[in-house]
């Protein structure tokens, strides 16, 4: 069980709502996935009219909790407007904080994030940021109130897995918070990985979305997580430069 | 660098010319396993050297196009509002030299527009005008925004080059998107086609990108007017002043159209014909090139090609478009600036979407997200 601020989650596979070929196909690959928390933008939801919103209306599940985004905005001030905007309209006090000023590669600003984020945690947000795989970053958030921290395995969108696995270790190691990565993760193997070094979670989009049959590539991350957390939480086999026997040539001595 | 002008001076017409058509199938080849593609493999591209590789760059579009956007269309809708138009260009319908009755709409009239345009569920509106400075403004656009603003979640504009401070006056309003057309970087040409006006100033438009960005805007579109010279250079400059702009302007989205001379009053003749094939090598061309630049095509092309381009790399489609005034209710039968190719409505182009296996995505941005 995973427990970010006051909510607890029985499944670590977080997903999106965005690059799908329809809001069917979005909802039966959420379902698949047995993802509790769904981000989704705010720039693609018609917020004033909630109930109608062909996106929204495909997430009202018992068990979908909803984490808006603040993709789009290109600053502290303008996320924080848009965070006090999603509260009112989706009821929900959690927000994925996502600045990102460089449109071309989706690049988080860390100065604008941290600032974001001191002031979203006194407005009595539950923030889940955004960000490069920046220990010492995630240790000021830390400080700064965040409810987790989201570190990047690799660009947006790329598919290229844990291209940061190195800082992401450090991150895990030293995290009071939940560590979610989040960003990158282009194959199972990836989501199975983050949670074998000891991610709390993953938050997977693209490649659930652009895969030829988003249904069973949701299911094939589900169980990968549950696979991954498993190892980890069984307590992987370290590997050793040079060879072990099973049957130890001085257990004689211990007899 | 000051603006793309200072780049811009470095390269020679005929010589860029001549470089695009020596690339060979080595070069095409190059281009097409680069894993990042140069200037250079963007003029190999777009070379008759690339038409064998077609479905192979057609491939390649479409595996970029949906890691990076995913199964979805954007669309929107342009909202003529006026045709006054102080500019003489050879190929427009609204040039000052045409015989037309001239129209800017009122308030009312705007509004009495707009009712239509959300009917059809549109939420994405480009505003677009001629050129007459003493009365479609800076002033009479601060009025439009204003009033349309609650009706859409994102603004575009194609009207006359500003100045930097009238673009910074005008995003607080809601712009979002600005679209500036250079019609030919050709520069001899630039002056045969635009006689009269302030659109003669060649400098002034090539430096609206560089203003656009320095005030800050959230996207820009750009391209040439395909037909007025060689599509292969003049599509190269766009893609050099795109890949400038980029660098410079990092925090400005870019968009790109490619629109073929239409058949219109008064009509002129495309000095170069691009055919569909060769407009598909031009969009796979760009979509290979740059895996982040949106790519919208219009009412333009014909039903055929736009239910098939759909697939190939293209984000964003405009339908039910008018291109007059007034086209939707207040005066349909005014003189259009173009004729359009595909009069099919938005909902049989949602549909045609959805059939294609992609999403008709209506809202794409939102006000609440500039605070």
């Amino acid at each position: 069980m995973l427990q970010i601020a006051d909510t607890t989650f029985n499944s670590r596979l977080f997903t999106g709502t965005g690059k799908f070929s329809s809001s069917i196909l979005m909802e039966d690959a959420l379902l698949a996935s047995g993802s509790e928390l769904v981000t989704v933008a705010l720039k693609r939801v018609d917020v004033k009219n909630n109930d109608t919103d062909d996106i929204l209306s495909h997430l009202k599940h018992p068990h979908i909790n909803l984490l808006p985004n603040t993709s789009g905005v290109r600053n502290a001030r303008e996320a924080v407007f848009a965070a006090q905007l999603a509260r009112e309209a989706l009821e929900t006090n959690w927000i994925k904080l996502e600045i990102h000023p460089d449109p071309k590669y989706l690049m988080p600003d860390p100065i604008e994030t941290l600032k974001a984020t001191e002031e979203l945690a006194k407005l009595g947000f539950i923030v889940l940021p955004y960000i490069h795989a920046d220990p010492v970053l995630c240790k000021r958030l830390e400080d700064a109130g965040t409810s987790a921290v989201m570190p990047l395995g690799s660009p947006i969108g790329s598919n290229k897995g844990l291209k940061t696995i190195d800082f992401l270790e450090i991150i895990i190691a030293q995290s009071n918070v939940p560590v979610v990565i989040d960003a990158g993760i282009g194959s199972p193997a990836d989501a199975a990985k983050a949670m074998e070094i000891g991610a709390d979670a993953v938050l997977v989009n693209t490649a659930i979305a652009v895969s030829e049959n988003p249904v069973i590539m949701a299911a094939a991350f589900k169980m990968a997580v549950e696979a991954g957390r498993m190892a980890f939480e069984a307590k992987l086999a370290k590997p050793v430069a040079h060879a072990v026997a099973s049957s130890p040539l001085t257990s004689f001595l211990d007899e | 660098m000051n603006s793309f002008s200072d780049l811009f001076q470095t390269y020679n017409w005929d010589e860029t010319r001549q470089s695009i058509y020596a690339k060979t199938s080595d070069d095409v080849l190059r281009a097409l396993a680069a894993p990042k593609r140069t200037l250079e493999d963007f003029k190999a591209l777009v070379s008759p050297a690339a038409a064998p590789y077609l479905e192979q760059m057609a491939a390649i579009s479409q595996q970029l196009t949906l890691k990076r956007f995913g199964k979805v269309i954007q669309l929107y809708i342009p909202l003529y509002l006026s045709n006054e138009c102080n500019n003489i260009c050879t190929y427009c319908g609204f040039s000052y030299d045409n015989k037309l009755r001239r129209k800017t709409l009122s308030p009312i009239e705007i509004m009495q527009e707009v009712a239509v345009i959300k009917e059809m569920g549109y939420e994405h509106v480009l505003l677009v005008t001629g050129e007459a400075n003493q009365t479609v403004n800076v002033d009479y656009f601060k009025q439009v925004l204003s009033l349309i603003r609650p009706h859409f979640s994102h603004i575009s504009m194609e009207v006359q080059p500003l100045d930097l401070e009238e673009y910074q006056q005008l995003t607080p309003y809601g712009l979002n998107t600005v679209l500036v057309y250079q019609e030919t970087y050709h520069q001899e040409d630039y002056k045969k086609h635009h006689p009269k006006g302030k659109k003669s100033n060649f400098q002034y438009r090539l430096e609206t990108p560089d203003r656009l960005g320095q005030a800050g805007i959230h996207k820009m579109g750009l391209g040439v007017l395909i037909g007025l010279e060689d599509w292969r250079t003049d599509c190269f400059f766009t893609a050099l002043h795109l890949n400038y702009l980029e660098k410079k302007y990092w925090q400005s989205k870019y968009s790109l159209s490619f629109p073929r001379l239409r058949p219109f009053s008064g009509g002129l003749e495309p000095k170069v014909e691009m055919n569909d094939r060769e407009l598909v090598q031009l969009i796979c061309a760009y979509r290979i090139f740059n895996e982040d630049v949106e790519l919208s095509i219009s009412t333009r092309e014909s039903p055929n090609f736009r239910n098939n381009i759909v697939k190939l790399g293209i984000t964003a489609i405009s339908a039910g478009s008018k291109t007059n005034p007034g086209g939707y209710m207040v005066e349909p039968q005014s003189l259009e600036q173009f004729e359009i190719s595909d009069e099919r409505s938005p909902a049989e182009i949602a549909r045609v979407i959805k059939a294609q296996g992609y999403e008709p995505v209506w809202k794409d941005w939102d006000s609440c997200l500039t605070a």
